[in-house]
């Protein structure tokens, strides 16, 4: 199974709370699968989608769930220290571990080699950090949800990329509609 | 009033409510009223460009945020600015320490500090420089300006302002 398709199965589990979306694919499946205005795509700047999240996590009360990939966290790793010791329990991080960079090729990463993200995600002091095969990242993303406890998801897939269309969605229209929902929601 | 003192009262006047901080030895007096002060949620970064990330993020949810680094973070942090604060229009006041200034002991400090209004002019970063403590009276204004604008500002603080190393 590969992102996409994780993507694809998660849809009816997450389309109702808040989502950041990482830059390049996992932005551009979920803007082709599920549009809507509690999604927000990075359109820029890889490696922040956890720390986006949880700086919304952390100002309001709503569930935040922020996708991320292997490859993404490894270029910001110092976001999980940070997440383990401000604690948002309606602050959700998937990190979709394909082992490689999907969307500049698939050249290999080292989460996909010695490097265990759960393990360095553990050891920066995160508490309930669940490791899962694609097939189950429904499964394990319900019972986040339902937990109210920050979670740290490492879902573990295979490398591949379905095509899908480029955003081109101004990015102050993007921001506008999630601030706009977001607000409504917590009124 | 400490001038550290000074600083918070303005950012609770401006309604921040969150505030990263990458430390530097000229700042340390504002983290800790920043650590001290009720209104204020504290998040230290590990980096300063997810610290912007941070910031963001809480802009979105509803809190006006800051972010208090040293000068040497314009280096690390261009992209974060121009592809999100700037693309998506967020307001960021960026409280500076302009290390590499007038008294500067540490020669490595001069090789950022020549380049850090150039690169803020660059990116078309709104920069204030503060030399003189009664400086510090235009803060709230340049805060006020930032939220209006929904742009990121810079303060530089170099260490006149501070009095000294």
């Amino acid at each position: 199974m590969i992102r996409s398709e994780i993507i694809k199965n998660l849809i009816p589990v997450i389309s109702d709370h808040f989502v950041i979306c990482n830059i390049g694919l996992p932005s551009q499946e979920m803007h082709m699968m599920d549009d809507q205005a509690t999604n927000f795509y990075m359109l820029g700047t890889m490696g922040l989608s956890s720390s986006i999240g949880l700086g919304v996590a952390l100002a309001q009360k709503q569930t935040v769930i922020s996708i991320d990939g292997d490859g993404s966290v490894l270029t910001n790793l110092g976001t999980l220290p940070t997440i383990a010791n401000n604690v948002a329990d309606n602050f959700i991080l998937l990190i979709i571990d394909n082992g490689s960079y999907g969307s500049t090729g698939d050249q290999p990463t080292y989460a996909g080699k010695k490097t265990s993200l759960t393990a360095v995600a553990s050891a920066c002091g995160c508490e309930n950090v669940i490791e899962c095969q694609a097939e189950d990242a429904v499964e394990v993303m319900k019972n986040a949800i339902d937990s109210k406890k920050m979670t740290v998801i490492v879902c573990k897939c295979e490398s591949g990329n379905i095509p899908v269309p480029v955003i081109t969605m101004d990015p102050v229209v993007i921001k506008h509609r999630f601030m706009t929902e977001l607000a409504k929601r917590n009124a | 009033m400490s001038i550290d003192k000074k600083i918070v009262d303005d950012f609770v006047k401006n309604k921040i409510e969150l505030v990263t901080t990458v430390p530097c030895k000229q700042l340390a007096g504002v983290i800790e009223e920043i650590d001290a002060c009720k209104d204020i949620y504290h998040i230290p970064s590990n980096k300063e460009d997810e610290g912007m990330g941070i910031c963001a993020g809480a802009f979105m949810g509803g809190k006006r945020s800051a972010i208090i680094m040293q000068n040497t973070a314009i280096g690390v942090t261009i992209n974060t600015l121009a592809t999100l604060t700037q693309y998506y229009r967020m307001p960021l006041p960026m409280l500076i320490s302009y290390r590499g200034e007038l008294g500067e002991p540490v020669a490595c400090q001069v090789e950022m500090a020549v380049h850090t209004k150039a690169l803020l002019m660059q990116m078309n970063i709104p920069t204030y420089h503060f030399h003189q403590q009664s400086d510090v009276e235009e803060l709230n204004k340049i805060l006020e300006y930032s939220f209006m604008s929904n742009k990121p500002v810079a303060i530089l603080t170099d260490a006149s302002f501070w009095g000294g190393y």
